[in-house]
Parts: structure tokens; C-alpha cells; sequence
């Protein structure tokens, strides 16, 4: 194993998490698009396409924004690890990433705006913004794919075609793919969403979408095979017959089980094996298109200096020590249906109320005197320090004493106590409710 | 393009590195006493942070996919030594995702000192992550780590690069400090607008003194912060100092400009206070300062944006200061809020305008650095893509940012207009101390 394998393998790992979590985002907002899109005269049926929309929303809203920033960890990690090749993809393929981007920043945006609609037309219009940039968004990044596996991104400073390198049968076959992938990955998860909060009608719904997207992915699978021989011959090969049929058949398997799974009503278990499936596509993308990262540019070649990738390898396996406990507490709770509708009143995160004389501020009065004094003199020794002395340490020193004067100074404030006293020169304290007691 | 995109996300920033310490502290403040007051405030400003945060996270990822669409010559040359800041920093952005999820979706679903804990990761990670994006500035503006000749970079240390730069320091903490300021005063401006409008119970002024009390703290720090900053520049960028001040000659015992265009070699119509600049930079009113001539026309920065830009952010921030100060006073000598009427008309100017000085400061440390794009390394326009219609790509992103920015604005009024919503509820809860 060479160091400058690690990297790509964080980076595949990341890109696998992020197709399978980012996608099954994406997804939930292709199904609120195909329940707006239908045209619907009966009330009955329009309050159905919004408890539809509903589950969608809420089913992603603790975890989209995690699930996302797989995206920027594949981007930053390529970047400082396989800097020329990022260099090249980006600016060659500037066209699609714009359109990508663009659609995240449509989706981020409907996503806040939400909260703040109002009656049902909003909250529909948001939902269509919402809808709309969860379809170009995965047909961007696949359009993307598409052009580096049909190795049309030479290596340079936008050495290939601004709209040509992506405007191919590979890129289309594999953006509507993406697209397809999405929706499978949406409906086997909201399926078991809505298997574990006892919503029989959803799950019925989304089981029979989940089977539908699953022979659409299959076929467009099988049909990409075809696109792939006549347009990217080498992946082709190394696909089929090469090192990337391993990938190709844990995915195969994967996927069949899925369907199995789900038509057997284990969606828990269908969620793993969706996921394999795709995960194992990448793998298999990865074998085959190896050891070529772009057109003559090999991975070594591409990759950044020792000392860099060191660098990288500690700081992404320090990182995952933090990140995959924080993920697993995450994923836990929302799985374990912490974070559903009718759990808000499990724990009320409420504190008793006190009815001791603390009620008003939370500090005892007096020894604000003496914090007030602990800032001023740890203001003097900062404005000594920094402003005044020339030595690096003692603006080391003086920047924390500084620090130290702002966070006494701002308890010796203890602007909830003013807030409580005179009322400045208005009016009675009829805004809040009363304190405890 | 990036500019634009920067520009967006830089006042989001700073609601990520101070707000939840804020709505920390209001939680805190709840727990402590049991009073629903606090409650309705941390709820009510988790909205506010949720939504942002959600803003913030598009316009980060956007602004990954821009280093490279835009950067290339710059991301192929130098990515493995910078890199690993962002590495890092994504990291950090990922934890404040996971938390934001947890805290926001734990409130009444979570013990309350679980939710508490919940909430400390956020502020910590968006320490980290400031940390990691300002030693990347840093690098740019001072590069060192790494061995650079015949356009290749050679003998790469990222951490040396990252982390041993005396610049890093003084930006992060003014940046940080400067998060907090404009939190504070921008949180604290519809409040103040009410007191303006003759509603001001207890909870309006609650929600309108813990913020200013935070910026109140903070903003006359940053003076003697931002003071510390410019001696740095002027001992490792002295090109940038002269332009900020519109010297063309290098001066010994050089005068200070206020106000006035920079013209044909000096500042026209400004006022000038003798050896000040000198005895700023460098603590002495007879020391040397190199002005403009000491390099190529070719390598100066715009002197006149930079002068404006310098001069703004200073009278804002001092301005500011002035106002933390008053507040201040008036807590110390009177245990209470200001009584003026002036005080909340200012508080209310100072929420936008401390946006505009943070945008304003930005804009003197980048365009500072121009023509460079790696200080004394590599050019701007070596590192730009030479990928076609730029023009239109800016034009979309524009358009989509003016929309982004009517959508924020429109759910802050929705968010701030619902009224109360959450107080009956709290009280609600609380009878029994259950």
C-alpha cells in the first residue's frame, strides 16, 4: 500500500457517504416533486401529497445539514491531497459545478425559508423551490462524474472543453443515474421512516415508490453498460472483465437483496443493503478507472508531497475519532425516533423554577464588584502587554489577558440583572412573562 | 465571483462563531434560575441560528466548489500546502453540523443538560473552523513552509506554513472578536427598534442587553487588537500600510491623513496630523515609513479603495467602542441600562453598521494584498481560471445571492414577527417545576 493511496480512499469513502446520505436527501425532494407535479382536484388527495411532503421534510431535517458536508470533505481532502487533478477538474468542468452549486444554494435556501411559511401555498411554492434543486443538484455532480470517467478533463488549467467534456452520453447516463439512485435510496429510507413511527398509508406509499425507483436504477444501470462500451472503452473493460467486477457484483447482489428486503417489509435491514449497493458502484467505478485519475495524469502523479499527505492521513483519522461518535449519537437519536413528531414531550428540557431570591439574575450581587475590578486589571495588563511591549510572548499573553478582562467584565456586567432592574425609561415589564415563583 | 460569495458568507460567519455562545449563555441563564424568559429567548434564537446556519452551510459548500472553478493555477500550485486548513476545517464544519442537528431537534426532546452539553460542540467547533480558514488567510498574506522556484513548489511543510505565522494570530483574533461585535449588535437592533417604538417590557430588555453587554465588551478590545494588527502590517506588508494611508513616498516622521482622495502621489483634501503614522505603526513619531515608491506602479494595490475602506472600518469600530463604552458606563455608574433615547438609536445604526466596517476590514486585508494572490509569490491573475464565460457564471450567482438575501431577510421578519409564540407554552411548563 503506497501512502498516496490513503487519501483516494478517504475520498471514495466520503464520496460512498456522501451519494448514499446526500442522495437519500436528494430523493426525499424528488418524491415532494412528483406529489406537486401531479395534477390533484380532491382535497382528500391533496392532504395526502402534503402528509407526503411532510414525512420528506421531516424525515432530513436533523441530518441534511451533516449529510452534506460529506461534499465539502471530498472536495477539501482532493484538494489538498491530488491539488493538480482538483485543479484540472474544477476548472474544466466549471459549467456543471455551477449548476450544482447553484441548486445547493436553491435548496439551502427553500430549506431555512421553510420555517418561516405560514399556510399551505407557501410552504407548496417553498416545496417546489426545494423539489426542483434536489433534481439538478445530483444530475450536476453526476454530469461531473460522467466527464471524469469518460476522461474528457485533461490535466491543466481548463486544458478541456467548458461544455463538450460534459454534454455526453456518459455524463447524461450518468446524472440521470444519480438522479435515480436518489429516489431509490429516498424511498427505502422514508419507507422505514414511516414503518417506525406506525404511519401505515406512508408506508405503503413509499414502498411501492422504492420498488418503482429500484427497477428504474436497474435498468438505467444495465443501459449504462451499453453508453459506457461505445463512449469510455477502457472503464469499460477494467469493469467487466477487469479489477472493477468485484465492485460491480457486490452491487449487483446488493441491490437484488434490496428489492428482496423491501418487498418483504424489512426496510431496516433494506437501508444497509441500499446503501451497499451503491457504495459498492463506487468501488467499482474507482477499480476500473484506476490507476488514471484524468486523461494521463496517473493518481502518483497527482498526488501531493510526503510531508502533505502525512498530514492529511493523521489529521482525516484524528478527525473521524471525533466525527463517527458525534455522526453515530446523531444517526442514533434520530433512528431511534428521539427527534419524531409527539417525542417533544418525553423530556421537557425545562428547568424547575426556583423560587429563591436567584430568580432574577443568575449571579449572587455581591461579588460583582470584585469582577469588576478582575476585569479592569486584567484590561490594564492586556493593554500593557500587546500595545505597549514588542516581545511575540508578550502579546501572547496580553491577547489572553484581554480575553480574560472581556469574559469577567462581561459577567461583572451581568446584563440579565440589568435587563431585571429599573426599566430604563419605558414601560411597565408587561413584554415577558413573569419569573418563576 | 469569490469575492461576491465571501462577501455573503463572512457576516454568517460570524453569527456561527458567536451566536451559540450566546444562546449558550441564555440556556445557562435558564437553568440557572427557571425562568421562562430565558427559555422563550434561546428558542426563539435557535430559530434565528438554525436558519443561518442552514444559509451558512450552502454558501461554504459553494465556496469550496469557487477555489477550484475560479483558483485552479492557485489550488494545483499551492493546495498541498494550504489544504490541510481546510482539511481540518471541514471537519470542524461537519461537528457543527452534527450539533446544530442535535441541539436544534433536542429542544424539549433532550434532558436539559444534555440539550445544554449538545450545544457546547458548536462552540467549539466553530472556534476550530475559524481557526483553520483565518491560518489559510495568513499563509496567503505571509507565506512561508514551503520552497518555491521555476513555478514549482517543492519541500512542503503545511504545518510550519499553517501554524507558525506571526500573522495568523492577530487576524484570528480580530476576526473572532469582530464575530462577536457584529452578533451583539445586530442581534440586539429589532430590540432596540422596539425600545425606539415604546415597547419595552422585561423580555425586550433582556434580549436587547445580553447581546450588547457581549459586543459592549468586546468592541473597545478590538480596538487595541486591531491596532496590534496594523503594526504587524506595517512591519510584513509594508506596501499594504502605504496604500492604506496613501503614502507615496517612503516619510520619515510620516503625518497621518484623515479623510481626502488619494491623487497624483498624496492625499488631496484630507487632514493631516504630523508623525502620527509613524508613532503608530511603530511606536515612534521619527521612525521610517516606506511608502509606495518602494516598489514597481504594477504592485501596489488600488490605494483609494483601500484608504476608504481602512478609514471605515476604523471610524465604525471606534465609533462602536465609543458606544460599548457609554453602555458600559452607564451599567457601572447606575446599574442599569442607558436611559437615553440616543443610545437606542445608535444601537439601532450599529448592527448594519458593523457589518459593513467586517466588510469593510475584509476588503483592506484582501485587496491589500493585490496584485498578489500568495503574497510576493504568485500573482492574481496566475491563479484565475482560463475557463470562458466567467461573466455569465457571476451574473447567475449574483442573482441567485440578491434572491438568497431577500429569502433570509423575509423568514427573520417572519421569525421575529411570530409573536411570543413560544411564552404561553413555556409557562405552561414550568408550574409544578416539573
Amino acid at each position: 500500500m503506497h501512502l498516496y493511496l490513503l487519501p483516494i480512499l478517504f475520498v471514495l469513502a466520503g464520496l460512498a457517504l456522501y451519494v448514499v446520505l446526500g442522495g437519500a436527501d436528494f430523493g426525499a425532494g424528488l418524491w415532494q416533486l412528483a406529489t406537486l407535479a401531479s395534477p390533484r382536484r380532491e382535497e382528500e388527495a391533496e392532504e395526502r401529497a402534503e402528509r407526503i411532503r411532510e414525512h420528506a421534510h421531516h424525515a432530513m431535517g436533523p441530518v441534511w445539514e451533516a449529510n452534506h458536508v460529506w461534499l465539502v470533505f471530498v472536495l477539501t481532502v482532493t484538494w489538498t491531497a491530488y491539488p493538480q487533478a482538483f485543479g484540472a477538474i474544477a476548472s474544466t468542468l466549471a459549467a456543471p459545478l455551477l449548476l450544482a452549486a447553484l441548486g445547493v444554494v436553491a435548496r439551502g435556501a427553500a430549506y431555512a425559508l421553510r420555517a418561516g411559511g405560514r399556510d399551505r401555498r407557501e410552504l407548496a411554492r417553498i416545496d417546489t423551490i426545494f423539489a426542483l434543486a434536489s433534481l439538478l443538484t445530483p444530475f450536476a455532480l453526476g454530469a461531473t462524474l460522467g466527464a471524469i470517467v469518460s476522461e474528457r478533463v485533461p490535466p491543466g488549467n481548463a486544458a478541456g472543453q467548458l461544455f463538450s467534456s460534459w454534454l455526453t452520453p456518459t455524463s447524461l447516463l450518468v446524472g440521470v443515474l444519480a438522479v435515480a439512485l436518489s429516489a431509490y435510496l429516498a424511498a427505502v429510507y422514508l419507507a422505514a421512516d414511516a414503518a417506525r413511527e406506525g404511519q401505515a398509508e406512508l408506508v405503503e406509499a413509499f414502498r411501492v415508490r422504492a420498488l418503482l425507483a429500484a427497477a428504474v436504477a436497474g435498468a438505467l444501470a444495465v443501459a449504462g453498460l451499453f453508453v459506457l462500451h461505445g463512449d469510455a472503452h477502457r472503464v469499460y473493460h477494467r469493469l467487466l472483465d477487469g479489477p472493477g467486477l468485484a465492485g460491480l457484483a457486490v452491487s449487483v447482489a446488493a441491490g437484488l437483496a434490496t428489492v428482496g428486503l423491501v418487498l418483504a417489509r424489512r426496510f431496516e435491514a433494506a437501508r444497509g443493503s441500499a446503501a451497499l449497493a451503491v457504495s459498492g458502484m463506487v468501488a467499482g467505478w474507482a477499480l476500473a478507472q484506476q490507476p488514471y485519475v484524468l486523461h494521463g495524469l496517473t493518481l502518483r502523479a497527482a498526488a501531493a508531497p510526503h510531508e502533505t499527505l502525512v498530514l492529511v492521513v493523521v489529521a482525516t483519522i484524528a478527525g473521524a475519532t471525533i466525527l463517527f461518535p458525534s455522526l453515530g449519537l446523531l444517526f442514533g437519536l434520530t433512528l431511534r425516533g428521539r427527534f419524531d413528531t409527539g417525542a417533544e414531550h418525553r423530556a421537557p428540557s425545562e428547568a424547575p423554577a426556583r423560587s429563591d431570591g436567584r430568580a432574577q439574575g443568575a449571579l449572587s450581587p455581591l461579588r460583582a464588584g470584585l469582577r469588576t475590578r478582575l476585569a479592569l486589571a486584567a484590561l490594564l495588563a492586556g493593554v500593557g502587554l500587546l500595545t505597549v511591549a514588542e516581545a511575540p510572548w508578550a502579546h501572547g499573553v496580553g491577547v489572553a489577558c484581554l480575553f480574560a478582562a472581556m469574559i469577567v467584565g462581561f459577567l461583572a456586567l451581568d446584563p440579565a440583572r440589568l435587563a431585571a432592574g429599573a426599566p430604563g425609561a419605558g414601560e411597565e415589564s408587561a413584554g415577558g412573562p413573569p419569573g418563576g415563583g | 465571483m469569490q469575492a461576491l460569495s465571501f462577501a455573503v458568507h463572512i457576516p454568517l460567519v460570524c453569527f456561527g462563531i458567536a451566536l451559540p455562545a450566546i444562546v449558550l449563555f441564555v440556556e445557562w441563564l435558564h437553568l440557572r434560575t427557571g425562568d421562562p424568559i430565558y427559555l422563550t429567548l434561546a428558542r426563539r434564537w435557535t430559530r434565528i441560528m438554525a436558519a443561518l446556519f442552514a444559509v451558512g452551510v450552502i454558501t461554504g459548500t459553494i465556496l469550496s466548489f469557487e477555489m477550484g472553478m475560479l483558483w485552479p493555477g492557485f489550488m494545483a500550485r499551492f493546495g498541498s500546502v494550504f489544504g490541510l486548513g481546510f482539511a481540518i476545517e471541514g471537519f470542524s464544519f461537519f461537528l457543527e453540523a452534527i450539533f446544530i442537528g442535535v441541539y436544534v431537534y433536542g429542544w424539549g426532546r433532550l434532558s436539559p443538560r444534555a440539550h445544554l452539553l449538545s450545544g457546547l460542540p458548536i462552540v467549539l467547533a466553530g472556534m476550530a473552523g475559524s481557526l483553520m480558514v483565518i491560518s489559510v488567510n495568513a499563509w496567503m498574506q505571509h507565506p512561508s513552509g514551503f520552497h518555491y522556484s521555476g513555478g514549482h513548489v517543492s519541500d512542503v511543510h503545511p504545518l510550519a506554513a499553517l501554524f507558525g505565522n506571526s500573522f495568523l494570530w492577530n487576524e484570528l483574533v480580530h476576526m473572532y472578536l469582530a464575530g462577536f461585535i457584529v452578533t451583539g449588535f445586530l442581534l440586539a437592533t429589532p430590540y432596540a427598534l422596539k425600545r425606539l417604538r415604546g415597547t419595552w417590557g422585561r423580555y425586550e430588555r433582556t434580549a436587547f442587553a445580553i447581546p450588547v453587554a457581549v459586543a459592549a465588551v468586546v468592541s473597545p478590545v478590538q480596538v487595541l487588537v486591531g491596532d496590534w494588527a496594523a503594526r504587524d502590517v506595517a512591519t510584513e506588508q509594508p506596501t499594504k500600510l502605504a496604500a492604506l494611508e496613501g503614502l507615496a513616498h517612503t516619510t520619515r516622521g510620516a503625518p497621518e491623513h484623515l479623510l481626502g482622495w488619494y491623487a497624483d502621489g498624496r492625499v488631496k483634501f484630507g487632514i493631516a496630523i504630523p508623525k502620527l503614522l509613524s508613532l503608530l505603526a511603530f511606536h515612534d513619531p521619527n521612525a521610517t515609513v516606506q511608502g509606495l515608491d518602494a516598489v514597481p506602479a504594477a504592485q501596489r494595490p488600488p490605494v483609494n479603495i483601500e484608504r476608504i475602506s481602512f478609514q471605515l472600518m476604523v471610524a465604525i469600530g471606534t465609533g462602536l467602542a465609543l458606544l460599548g463604552a457609554w453602555f458600559l458606563l452607564a451599567a457601572w455608574r447606575r446599574r442599569s441600562l442607558p436611559a437615553s433615547h440616543w443610545f437606542y438609536l445608535a444601537a439601532t445604526a450599529a448592527g448594519p453598521l458593523s457589518v459593513v466596517a467586517l466588510i469593510a476590514g475584509w476588503v483592506v486585508t484582501e485587496v491589500g494584498r493585490q496584485p498578489w494572490v500568495v503574497y510576493h509569490v504568485m500573482t492574481t491573475s496566475e491563479a484565475v481560471t482560463n475557463a470562458g464565460g466567467i461573466p455569465v457564471g457571476y451574473g447567475l450567482l449574483a442573482a441567485t445571492y440578491v434572491l438568497v438575501a431577500g429569502a433570509v431577510a423575509w423568514v427573520l421578519r417572519r421569525l421575529a414577527a411570530a409573536p411570543l409564540k413560544l411564552a404561553p407554552q413555556a409557562v405552561a411548563g414550568s408550574p409544578g417545576g416539573s
